[in-house]
Formats: structure tokens, C-alpha cells, sequence
């Protein structure tokens, strides 16, 4: 920087550039001087940038691409898609020998590597029966002659094949990208007709991206109305007792989520503490227990819970910083109480809890093992859904599908709250 | 407790007074913890468009008292009363007193005309109503197009009238000011020194102000309050202070001062005869002393001493110059006098002065109505 302020203010050439003592323009000298600062900067945060590169967004990276990536058809049936790209599926007949005679070269090969089942299970996802269909047909394929009509041979060892919707699934995903994820993961499906709502009876991820939305927010306001009047108080204690309560606000980090969470499947349980005592104080009777856990009730009772210091800590910080001396001003001003807490001192408090909103919002959007435990079938979240698609069903490319609409829809929700509350008006300390 | 009031009575403008006290603290008292008390036993009548300073040391109590009239704080112990209504049970904002604040405790979230018109609103005056006297209470501070700032862009200067405009603009009869000019660097000080001052005297309001800086008491108050551990120390208007305190403290916060201890050996009246500790007789004015044989600090202003007088006053002393600090308009002479090194003495700088130089022995004078006996100082 000094060699901006040493320039001598005659320095200005005729083309208006300035330029440093030695000629230079000063832009690129300052560059210059600036540069070995950013290379020592750089430096430093190489190590975490490196690691977040590799651990964070390349398997991100990759898992996005996943719900597109449809190579598996045309690598294990390379000739059969070839063929297969002239016929119309719109046609009514069959494809014609040509197809199924590459079929069986294709098959061989396939069976021959063992990954004609993986396909099998591919196409199941799109329509159910194929993975039955491609498992039978790879155990006969090998025994079959190497001479035609193979049309008919296929037909021979399952009618499947003589089903125009199972060559016209085939020929559907056997590009090397496809929406099908995609359309699955907003309850849709891609059909001759073009894309179509899946029927009535099998639409499950709208419902669930709505119920977790819809949970998320509500777990969001419980945690602020639970958590304003504990961040006020906190800020308004002398010091010692803050401290004391601060600690009791921060305990539940301190002890693990599952040991909190089934802490509450105990109180909360039909046979649990609460209904225990609601029985015992005659407010209910034994037959009447309330239902708290497995359901919606559960998450959003554990997940308040869980997630409250993550609304408490920004609202605490940003209330400590507003001086008494407002709501004194206000009231000397002729405001009531209630008027200077509400037109002055919580418009102040705007920023905290803006970011704690947007702290609990998304840890909540994203939750997993509370829903998991105490949610039972009606209070789970799209993620217990996405772990499913990872670990049990293995079909990575819906969960990447599911995974990259959460996201699409956390960084939507994001845009949206800037334009209204301003993403610069949010405060964490 | 000793409180010196009617001193100050003799300011021709402040004759309100005849109509009544506007607040009277009566017995007041406060204790936060229980177990000292902050504010001993306050006696005080602000008369009715009265300029009243608070002025006292940090911890001196004169806060509290400011905050106790607002009604931020409840007085353990006595009464206050506005207009002659006790308030010690009305919450602050049914006081209708308006106030200033250390760090104008602007709201940062509204525009300065909306700051404005908080007050107005809450009291439910009509929009026509609250343009106008906004408008009227930006133009009063000379802020008439910054109606649509926002405090933050404002300078220290500019918000500090903002917050003045905001406190007058409900037309309240009495406004509390704690130490508002505490964040301005000294210039920007003194030009809102007057700028306050001439709003009251253009207003009329009752003010009662509350500052550590001697200078701003002096220069703006019609009465001021010294405080000092819970207690006013004196109660006068800005001269009197100066030129009369009434015991050491005031005397010694108030302005610079040379201090001599003593005893007193003889009082007749008019004057009395103190004897120094390193035996010198002074004549003085006793206005804090019990009589003869009691302990004494005499106070003596700087710019009443004289270098070698060519009169004869009361007292003439031998000094022996230490050192010369040259301030431009005076030079300020630390001397040996009366086995005290840290004897002040200002010498106007004129034309014909004569060249004094460090080492030079000197006599020094002053005459006994300048020099005051106070209460010894422990």
C-alpha cells in the first residue's frame, strides 16, 4: 500500500494512467507488492482448501452427476442399442430379428462378466419385472444355439420379450443421460407419451419433500419461540448467571445425539414417563395414552430440542450488542413496554434471528437420525428416504436425484430469503 | 448533609424560580446492592426553565439521580415530584420527559424522520401534524434535508442533533441530557455547547444535565449541582462556583487550584490567620472553618496571584520559579512557595511583561478575599 501513498500526485501521464516513480503503471506495482501477501495467504489456506476440494465437493460432484448418468445400458448391450435406434417403439410391432440376434451377442458377453443382472436391476427401476426378465434370460442365453430365429428363442425362454413396452423401456433409457432419476424423484415417468405423473397410489417423494419442508419450518418456529425469551434473558443477566445459563444451553452439545434422542423416545413412549404422569394426575385414563413418538409429534418435539442452541447462540450474540439505552430512549419517548419491545428493541434482534432461522431451517431440512429413531413411518424426513436409496436399495441415482433437489431447494429457499430479509442483514456474532 | 443553595439566585434570566419547582427531589435516596448508597439523602428544587447541570466525578451518584427522574431506576427511599405530582409510581414514558442520551440511542433502523416521528406517533398525533413539527424540529438543529438518513450516515455531530431534535419534538417541559457531547472530539463540543444553550433560552424547556466536564457546566448552565460521593457539594450558579466554592472538593474540581494546609490561629470576622505547616502566616477568607485551632486548606486560584506586586496586597510570599510552560495566550510558573512545589501561577502574556527565567527568586501576592480557608483535605 505505501507505494501508492509515496506516488507523487504529478505522476499522472498523459494517457491517464498512473504510473509509480519508476514508470511502471501503479495498478500493476501495487499487484506486484500485493502479490507475495496473497501467495502467503494462499498458502495457508491451501492445506484446507486441498481437503475440502477432495472430501467436499468432488464426491459431491460426482453424486450430482450419478442422477443423470444412464452409461450402464449402453455399455452392457452395446450392439442391441445400436440396432434398436431404428426401430419405433410407436410402431406396434416388435423389433425385428436384427435386434434380437444382437441381443444374444450382447448377452454373451454380458453373462459371460456377470453384469447383465446389474442392468436387470437398472431397468427395474423403470419397469418392474426386468430384473426377473434379464436374470432369467441370462441363466438360458448360454445354452441357447448360435442360430437363429432368435426372435422367437427369446420369446421361447419368456413372453416378456414379445412385450413391445419392455424393448420400448429399453430403447428409452439406453442414451447415456437420462431425467429418469430425475422424474422419479418428483413422483413422475417418462412413458410413450412423454413425461406423466406417476398414478395416484404410488407418488411418495412430493408428499415427503412437502412434510419435510413443512416440518422443517415448523421445528424452525418452535425453536424460535422457544428460544427468543432464553437468548433475552441470557442477554439481559449480569454476567455470572448468564454464563451459568449459557452452559445449560450448551450442555446438549456435550452429550451424544443418540443418547438425547433416546432419552426422549423413553419419556415420550405410550408406556414413557409423560404418559406415566398424565395417567397417574388422572388427567387421561390408561386406555387414552397419548401417542407422542413414532410420528410427527416425535421428530418435531426431539428436533426442537436438539437444534434450540443453534437458534439460541446468533439471537444471544446479536441481542448482547443492542444497548439498553434503545428501549430507555423509546420509553422516555412515550412508548409502553410492549411498544418499545416491538418497534424498537426486535427489529434490532431482525438479524439474529434471521440467522438462526436459516441455521436450524437447514440443519432441519437435512436431518437424518432423529427422524430416523423417533419419526416412525409418518414423521420421516426426504433424507431417511435418500439413506434408504443409498444402503438398501442401491439405487444411488434416485438418492442422487432426491439429494440434488434438497439442494436445489435449500439454495431456492436461500435466494428467496435474501430478497426478502437480505442474507447481509444476517448476524451469527 | 450541606447543601449551599440560593447562592446562584442572583441571574437576572433565571427568574422563573418564583413559579415553582418544576422537580423537587425530596429525601431521595438509592442503593443498588443494599449495602451502600449511591445518592445520600437528595434535597433539590429545579425551578421551571432552568438550566441545571449534574456535575460530579464518574461514581459521584449524579447518573443515578438522572435515571431515577426518568424513572429507569426506582429511588430506595424518598420522593420525587414533577409539578408538584409525586412519580416515584408513573413508568417512565407516561413522564412525558424527554431525554438524550450518551450515545443518542438513535434507532439505527429507522431514518431520522422516523426517529422523529416515534414520539409523535405513539401519542397518536395526527400525520399532517407530525410532518410539521418534524419539520420544525430538523430546521431548529439546522438538519432540514437529512430527513431520510439513516443515523448510521450521519457524523457524531449530526446524530447528536438528531437526538436533541428527537427529544424536543413532543414538546416535553423538561429534558434530560446525560453527558450528550461525551463522543464529540473538543470543537465539535463547544459549538453544540451553544447550539443546546441557545435552544433553551429560544424554548424555555427545563433542562437538567449531566456531565463530568467542568467547562461544559460552566459555560452552559444556569445552576450547577456538584456531586461528590452521593452528595451535592454545592449548589450555584456557574460564577459563584468558580469564584466561592464552599469546601475543598468544589474547589479543587472546579477549575485549577493551588492548595496550602494549615491551621487556623486566629478568625476575626471578616478574615482569619492561618498558619502554614512550614510556619508562613497567611491572611484569608474563612469561609469553611470551624475557628481557631481548626485544620485548613487554603485555595487560591492561579490567576489571582500576582508576581511581584507593585501594591500591597494581604499576603506577599517569597517563591522560587521551577519551571516555565508557555500556553501562547499565559505562561504557566510552577514555584516553590511556602514549601509547596507545585504552586501554579498563570501570568498573562502582554506586551510588557517582564522576563522572568527558571532558578529566579520572586515575590509573589494576592490579596485575603482571594484566598479561601476550606475544610482540610485528609
Amino acid at each position: 500500500m505505501s507505494s501508492a501513498t509515496d506516488t507523487p500526485t504529478d505522476a499522472i501521464a498523459g494517457d491517464g494512467i498512473v504510473r509509480a516513480a519508476d514508470g511502471t503503471p501503479l495498478k500493476r506495482s501495487l499487484a506486484r507488492a500485493l502479490r507475495r501477501e496473497k501467495l502467503r495467504s494462499f498458502l495457508l489456506i491451501a492445506p484446507l482448501l486441498a481437503f475440502v476440494v477432495i472430501s467436499f465437493l468432488l464426491p459431491i460432484a460426482d453424486m450430482l452427476f450419478r442422477s443423470v448418468e444412464n452409461n450402464i445400458v449402453r455399455d452392457t448391450i452395446p450392439e442391441t442399442v445400436q440396432t434398436l435406434a431404428s426401430w419405433d417403439a410407436d410402431s406396434g410391432e416388435l423389433p425385428d430379428e436384427r435386434v434380437f440376434a444382437a441381443l444374444y451377442r450382447d448377452l454373451q458377453i454380458a453373462v459371460e462378466k456377470r453384469i447383465h443382472t446389474r442392468l436387470g436391476s437398472r431397468l427395474n427401476y423403470e419397469k418392474s419385472g426386468m430384473s426377473g426378465l434379464f436374470r432369467k434370460t441370462g441363466r438360458e442365453v448360454r445354452r441357447l444355439e448360435a442360430e437363429g430365429p432368435f426372435r422367437e428363442r427369446f420369446i421361447e425362454i419368456d413372453e416378456d420379450w414379445a412385450d413391445i413396452e419392455v424393448w420400448a423401456v429399453i430403447k428409452r433409457y439406453s442414451p447415456p443421460y437420462t431425467p429418469g432419476y430425475f422424474l422419479n424423484a418428483v413422483d413422475a415417468e417418462l412413458t410413450a407419451e412423454g413425461v406423466e405423473m406417476k398414478p395416484e397410489n404410488e407418488r411418495i417423494y412430493l408428499t415427503l419433500f412437502w412434510r419435510t419442508l413443512v416440518m422443517s419450518l415448523m421445528i424452525t418456529l418452535s425453536c424460535l419461540l422457544l428460544g427468543y425469551p432464553i437468548g433475552y434473558l441470557l442477554s439481559h443477566l449480569p454476567a455470572r448467571s448468564a454464563n451459568l445459563l449459557m452452559i445449560l444451553v450448551l450442555l446438549p452439545f456435550w452429550t451424544s445425539l443418540l443418547v438425547r434422542t433416546s432419552a426422549w423416545k423413553v419419556l415420550l413412549q405410550q408406556q414413557g414417563v409423560i404418559n406415566d404422569f398424565l395417567v397417574w394426575i388422572n388427567l387421561i385414563d390408561d386406555a387414552g395414552r397419548l401417542v407422542m413418538i413414532n410420528n410427527q409429534t416425535g421428530t418435531i418435539i426431539a428436533m426442537t430440542h436438539i437444534l434450540l442452541p443453534f437458534m439460541i447462540l446468533p439471537l444471544y450474540s446479536v441481542m448482547q450488542t443492542i444497548s439498553p439505552s434503545y428501549v430507555r430512549a423509546a420509553k422516555s419517548l412515550g412508548a409502553s413496554d410492549w411498544t418499545a419491545f416491538w418497534r424498537v428493541y426486535f427489529p434490532q434482534t431482525v438479524p439474529g434471528i434471521g440467522a438462526g432461522a436459516i441455521l436450524v431451517f437447514i440443519l432441519a431440512i437435512g436431518y437424518y437420525i432423529t427422524p430416523e429413531l423417533v419419526g416412525g413411518t409418518s414423521g420421516i424426513f426426504i433424507s431417511n428416504r435418500i439413506a434408504y436409496h443409498i444402503s438398501t436399495s442401491l439405487n444411488w441415482g434416485l438418492a442422487a436425484a432426491l439429494g440434488t433437489i434438497l439442494l436445489l431447494l435449500v439454495m431456492a429457499l436461500f435466494y428467496v430469503y435474501d430478497r426478502i430479509v437480505g442474507i447481509d442483514n444476517v448476524k451469527l456474532g | 448533609m450541606e447543601v449551599f443553595a440560593g447562592d446562584g439566585v442572583q441571574k437576572a434570566e433565571w427568574k422563573a424560580i418564583s413559579r415553582g419547582a418544576a422537580v423537587k427531589f425530596d429525601g431521595v435516596q438509592k442503593s443498588y446492592d443494599g449495602e451502600t448508597l449511591v445518592v445520600k439523602d437528595l434535597n433539590l428544587d429545579i425551578a421551571r426553565g432552568e438550566f441545571l447541570t449534574m456535575l460530579g466525578p464518574s461514581g459521584s451518584g449524579k447518573t443515578t439521580c438522572l435515571m431515577m427522574l426518568a424513572g429507569f431506576e426506582p429511588a430506595t427511599h424518598g420522593e420525587i415530584y414533577l409539578n408538584e405530582q409525586g412519580i416515584n409510581n408513573v413508568p417512565p414514558h407516561k413522564r412525558g420527559i424527554g431525554m438524550v442520551f450518551q450515545n443518542y440511542a438513535l434507532f439505527p433502523h429507522m431514518s431520522v424522520a422516523e426517529n422523529l416521528a416515534f414520539p409523535l406517533q405513539v401519542r397518536g398525533v395526527g400525520k399532517a401534524e407530525q410532518e410539521d413539527r418534524i419539520r420544525r424540529a430538523l430546521d431548529m438543529v439546522e438538519l432540514g434535508a437529512f430527513g431520510g438518513r439513516r443515523p448510521a450516515q450521519l457524523s457524531g455531530g449530526q446524530q447528536q442533533r438528531v437526538a436533541v431534535a428527537r427529544a424536543l419534538v413532543f414538546d416535553p417541559e423538561l429534558v434530560l441530557m446525560d453527558e450528550p457531547l461525551g463522543a464529540l472530539d473538543k470543537q465539535l463540543r463547544e459549538q453544540m455547547q451553544y447550539e443546546i444553550k441557545h435552544i433553551h433560552e429560544n424554548l424555555g424547556v427545563t433542562i437538567v444535565y449531566v456531565t463530568h466536564d467542568q467547562t461544559e457546566a460552566l459555560t452552559m448552565s444556569d445552576r450547577v449541582a456538584v456531586f461528590n460521593d452521593g452528595v451535592i457539594q454545592q449548589l450555584s450558579s456557574p460564577d459563584v462556583l468558580y469564584e466561592s466554592p464552599q469546601n475543598s472538593f468544589v474547589a479543587q474540581f472546579i477549575g485549577e487550584n493551588n492548595k496550602l494546609s494549615g491551621e487556623v490561629v486566629a478568625m476575626d470576622g471578616a478574615n482569619c490567620e492561618v498558619r502554614l505547616d512550614d510556619g508562613t502566616l497567611l491572611v484569608a477568607d474563612p469561609v469553611n472553618v470551624k475557628g481557631a485551632g481548626s485544620r485548613t486548606t487554603v485555595s487560591l486560584r492561579p490567576e489571582r496571584i500576582e508576581l511581584a506586586p507593585s501594591d500591597e496586597p494581604e499576603n506577599v510570599l517569597d517563591g522560587k520559579i521551577e519551571e516555565l510552560i508557555y500556553l501562547g495566550d499565559h505562561i504557566r510558573v510552577r514555584m516553590n512557595v511556602a514549601g509547596n512545589d507545585e504552586f501554579i501561577v498563570k501570568v498573562r502574556n502582554r506586551r510588557d511583561k517582564r522576563p522572568i527565567s527558571e532558578g529566579d527568586m520572586v515575590k509573589v501576592g494576592w490579596s485575603a478575599s482571594d484566598c479561601k480557608a476550606l475544610d482540610a483535605v485528609a
